[in-house]
């Protein structure tokens, strides 16, 4: 296999990785944020991953931060600056850094000589020993530990000490006391290593321009935050990783702008069910009365929910769900991510069910998409489903401001009020009186003309219940020719035409944009011309069968093990099996460049062999 | 077919304050078998709400899979309904609840659907207090797959075959009380005389409201030997406390003994007179009514009658402060923060 090799060549201005590694529980999650944060105010577009274990305590746990004066979204797998803090993992992380590349230790107890390389520049720090000379508590020395190894990797690589006090006196506010003793610690770490080591390195920040009009947010809030615009009313949900933050992520801008400031009563309502199978029903008991309602889970909740979820789909009751993916199978990497359950949420439920798909790549897309599969949602009386990941939803990231039209109006799709149920001669459920397949619904207690049944049983065009073959198939069909109709609906796929003209094209979807833009990049630097297309809905724009039909090779990269986009683009579309090929990453860790550099090459020689 | 229209002969039969007959009340014609008891509960429920004077699309319906589930097409025709998965109607009925606390929600389950798959959703609607009447009719087996015993099946009840139960039943009504349910009654479907007026009292009740009604299975579950069949629930039938529900402004009947009655005051001013067969038991002490219940189990009683009330507990929206405007009409413009808000919001995030 060809490897792209990273190697640390001379000084690297704003391009550089710097690894951290804990113990969970720690609370570095916050000095981690800081340093982060201060880049990012630098100028200087930032990538940060966080590596963590399903543990609450005491695991090994890494947070990457990438310098990208390039703005690339992806890790790009090197370690330029290791931060070792977790005796555990010293070795490992020793080993992992690119040669050339730095360490830093802590050189309050003494490091054992065999763990020692060459090629990397060791920077012992005595952070324990500083931090316990100046701090009491046990819990407050941890916690200034890791302040003190931001200020050594500020003096490092030349961050700016104003830019960090700003963000800690916005942390700690007007506790005037927690701002003087995390700056302190901060300049315990910073000052020894200006005093004993020459500063900054090779690698390094320099102040920039390149943030402004960014922010830096997770996906799972950010879709939090797109319910609460969408006009969503009702949320349910039972607790699971990686989405529980989406939930907080409401629940925190609801209590912000949906509290009546006269009544105290909340303007929605927000249900911890007892599990995913009551959590779906009760999205569905909302939406059938008319509210805006979802739902976060991820795999394990998706597969619970799937019966309600077929009766959703042939009932057509709207619903949104938000599955933040994580590794399966079963249990699988709960805290590590995959995009595995493409085909589960495309065809969820038995019998002849398809559903509406929303891929974001970010979280600026979490935002828009949130808003958009309610108005799919109400327009196709159908589930919807927003799929996301664990990169996407639990990690921060660099995207453009979000945007609001205040002239925008949720459209509720065809419910009918009761003065049109007053003025028309009688109701029917599910007779498609407009011809694009969407019928009329009506809500409860509306007017005693609308009144339906609205059964999982087979029923007929008017509401009724059968077991006629031929009325039952009549809604069935229609029910296809309905999500069909949803493809020109669906947020359109992306397409970037290469420099050159090429007979090769790559897909891809949600959090495998960032690896794949930049492979893309790189590939044609060495010549590898590609065209790109990133899907953001399902079922699949005529685009997608265009752009295969345009290519004599399409590689299709996503994160899981049986290629389950290129089945479903295969399944779904016009494309030829032989052109479609894969390239895959399922580790659980979110991946980088090189593997679709790789994976592209390789499909490249075997053609030309 | 369970949708066969049922033909409206309405000459002669009287109205109600809105002027509505019992046929306004009524929905599709049954499919049950014929002696069925589910179908005296939904003729029970048709008379309560005709009585309530409640217009029936105020009526939201949803149920679950079985037999009992599939009634909610025959009652309450001009209401909507919801037949949802099996042993899910409450948390359809939770959601739908929390977008509008307007309407009345009934809730038709069986001992199949509720007590197997359906417990975990039944404890957890009672634990939130959800604004809603559950009827929970109860038989003893699966009729649909043809006679298999149920989790509310007596230890000893014998199947048609003659196989006795070897596992100890699941009694909903003191599970409910244990978990805290505001109304917690047992009926049976040959009462229509108390069952008329649990229903009344059960729908105008804020909160979650239990009916346990015994109502036997004629096809498999009615011969000798069951303890769900008419026969047995007949031979030990012992209703303990019977409750009547008052309108507001209507005074109690006198045909009371001074003393026997107990009032419950509802939320809305509305009464509900309680008459006790014996004296110890007290419907407002939950350790009290089981011991009760354990008691007379040891005579094999079907104890039956409002057996616990308390109209003091906020129901679930109440909880959560929710409005009294339904969530699902709120106006958008109280709904976004909008685009100046969203700038604002975003300094935390630069």
């Amino acid at each position: 296999m060809n490897v792209v090799t990273e190697a640390v060549a001379g000084s690297r201005v704003n391009d550089f990785v710097i690894k951290i590694a804990t113990v969970n529980g720690t609370g570095s999650a916050s000095a981690n944020t800081l340093l982060m944060k201060t880049i990012f105010r630098m100028g200087v577009p930032v990538v940060g991953k966080n590596l963590f274990p399903s543990n609450i305590q005491g695991l090994p746990t890494w947070y990457e931060i990438r310098v990208t004066k390039d703005a690339y979204q992806a890790r790009t797998g090197a370690v330029d600056l290791a931060v070792a803090m977790n005796a555990d993992t010293y070795a490992q992380d020793l080993e992992k850094t690119a040669p050339g590349g730095y360490l830093i230790y802590d050189s309050s107890w003494p490091r054992p000589q065999l763990l020692s390389r060459d090629d990397v520049n060791v920077i012992g720090v005595p952070l324990s020993a500083m931090v316990n000379e100046r701090f009491d508590t046990a819990r407050i020395r941890v916690l200034m530990k890791n302040m003190a190894y931001v200020g050594a990797v500020a003096a490092l690589v030349n961050l700016d000490m104003e830019v960090i006090r700003g963000l800690v006196t916005e942390t700690f506010g007007t506790k005037k006391h927690l701002i003087d003793g995390n700056m302190e610690a901060i300049d315990l770490g910073y000052r020894y290593v200006l005093e004993n080591f020459t500063c900054p390195l090779p690698i390094r920040v320099e102040h920039s321009d390149k943030t402004d009009g960014y922010i830096m947010i997770d996906g799972n809030t950010a879709a939090g935050l797109g319910c609460v615009y969408a006009g969503a009313t009702f949320g349910a949900w039972y607790p699971i990783t990686p989405s529980t933050s989406l939930m907080d992520g409401y629940k925190m801008f609801c209590e912000k702008y949906r509290v009546d400031p006269e009544t105290g009563e909340h303007n929605y309502c927000i249900i911890q069910a007892e599990d995913e199978l009551a959590s779906i029903g009760m999205v569905i008991g909302a939406s059938w009365n008319g509210a805006r309602a979802f739902t976060p889970t991820s795999g394990p909740g998706i597969s619970l929910m799937s019966e309600f979820i077929g009766f959703a789909y042939y009932g057509e009751v709207p619903a949104v769900l938000f599955n933040v993916q994580r590794t399966g199978p079963s249990t699988g990497l709960p805290t590590r991510t995959q995009q595995s359950d493409i085909l589960t949420c495309a065809y969820a439920s038995h019998g002849d069910t398809k559903h509406i798909l929303l891929f974001p790549s970010d979280p600026k897309e979490c935002f828009e998409m949130a808003v958009e599969a309610f108005e799919l949602a109400e327009w196709f009386q159908t589930p919807v489903f927003v799929v996301s990941d664990i990169d996407i939803g639990m990690n921060d990231w660099m995207v453009p401001k979000l945007e609001w039209d205040d002239n925008w109006q949720p459209n509720r799709g065809k419910v009918l009020s009761a003065e049109q149920l007053e003025n028309i001669d009688k109701f029917y459920r599910y007779l498609d009186v407009d011809g694009d397949g969407v019928p009329y619904r009506t809500l409860p207690g509306e007017h005693p003309k609308g009144a339906y049944f609205t059964r999982g049983s087979g029923h007929d065009k008017f509401g009724l219940y059968t077991e006629n073959s031929d009325k039952y198939k009549d809604v069935l069909d229609r029910i296809a020719t309905k999500i069909d109709n949803a493809k020109s609906r669906v947020p359109a796929p992306i397409i970037k035409k290469a420099a050159k003209k090429t007979r090769w094209g790559v897909i891809s979807v949600g959090s495998s944009n960032g690896a794949t833009v930049e492979a893309i990049d790189r590939l044609a630097t060495e010549d590898i011309h590609l065209d790109y297309l990133r899907v953001r809905g399902f079922p699949f724009s005529e685009d997608v069968d265009k752009f295969v039909d345009e290519h004599d090779a399409v590689f299709i990269v996503e994160q899981n093990r049986d290629g389950q986009l290129r089945s479903l683009i295969l399944n779904e579309t016009t494309a030829e099996k032989k052109k479609l090929k894969s390239v895959l990453w399922y580790s659980g860790k979110v991946p980088d460049c090189r593997f679709v550099v790789n994976g592209i090459k390789a499909h490249i020689a075997e053609e030309s062999a | 077919m369970t949708s066969i229209a049922k033909p409206r002969i309405e000459q002669h039969l009287l109205r109600n304050k809105l002027g509505l007959t019992v046929r306004d009340y009524e929905g599709g014609m049954s499919t049950l078998c014929a002696g069925c008891g589910h179908d005296s509960v939904t003729a029970a429920m048709v008379r309560a709400f005709y009585e309530l004077n409640l217009e029936p699309h105020t009526a939201a319906k949803i149920s679950g899979i079985g037999c009992s589930s599939k009634t909610t097409a025959y009652f309450l025709g001009q209401s909507h309904g919801v037949n949802a998965v099996h042993g899910r109607m409450p948390s359809v009925a939770t959601g739908a609840a929390a977008a509008n606390g307007q309407l009345h929600y009934i809730g038709v389950s069986g001992d199949g659907d509720s007590l197997s798959i359906g417990l975990g959703q039944f404890c957890h609607a009672i634990r939130r207090n959800v604004n809603m009447l559950y009827v929970l009719e109860n038989n003893g087996v699966y009729g649909l797959t043809k006679g298999q015993f149920s989790a509310a099946a007596d230890f000893g009840s014998k199947s048609k075959k003659g196989e006795p139960n070897p596992h100890t039943p699941i009694d909903p009504v003191k599970l409910a009380i244990t978990l805290g349910a505001t109304f917690v009654a047992r009926s049976f479907s040959g009462d229509k005389s108390q069952l008329v007026p649990l229903i009344k009292a059960a729908v105008m009740h804020k909160g979650f409201a239990l009916i346990d009604v015994i109502s036997p299975c004629v096809t498999f579950n009615d011969h000798v030997g069951s303890t769900k069949s008419y026969a047995h629930t007949f031979e030990y039938y012992h209703p303990a406390i019977h409750a009547d529900y008052i309108e507001p402004s209507a005074e109690i009947k006198a045909e009371y003994e001074k003393g026997a009655v107990m009032e419950v005051e509802l939320h809305d001013g509305s009464k509900i007179a309680l008459k006790k067969a014996d004296d110890d038991l007290n419907p407002r002490d939950r350790g009290d009514v089981l011991a009760y219940l354990s008691r007379h189990e040891a005579l094999n009683e079907v104890v039956t009658g409002l057996l616990f009330v308390d109209d003091e507990k906020l129901d679930m929206n109440g909880r959560n402060k929710l409005p009294d405007a339904p969530l699902n009409n709120l106006p958008y413009e109280k709904l976004t923060p909008g685009a100046a808000a969203l700038a604002e919001l975003q300094k935390d995030y630069c």
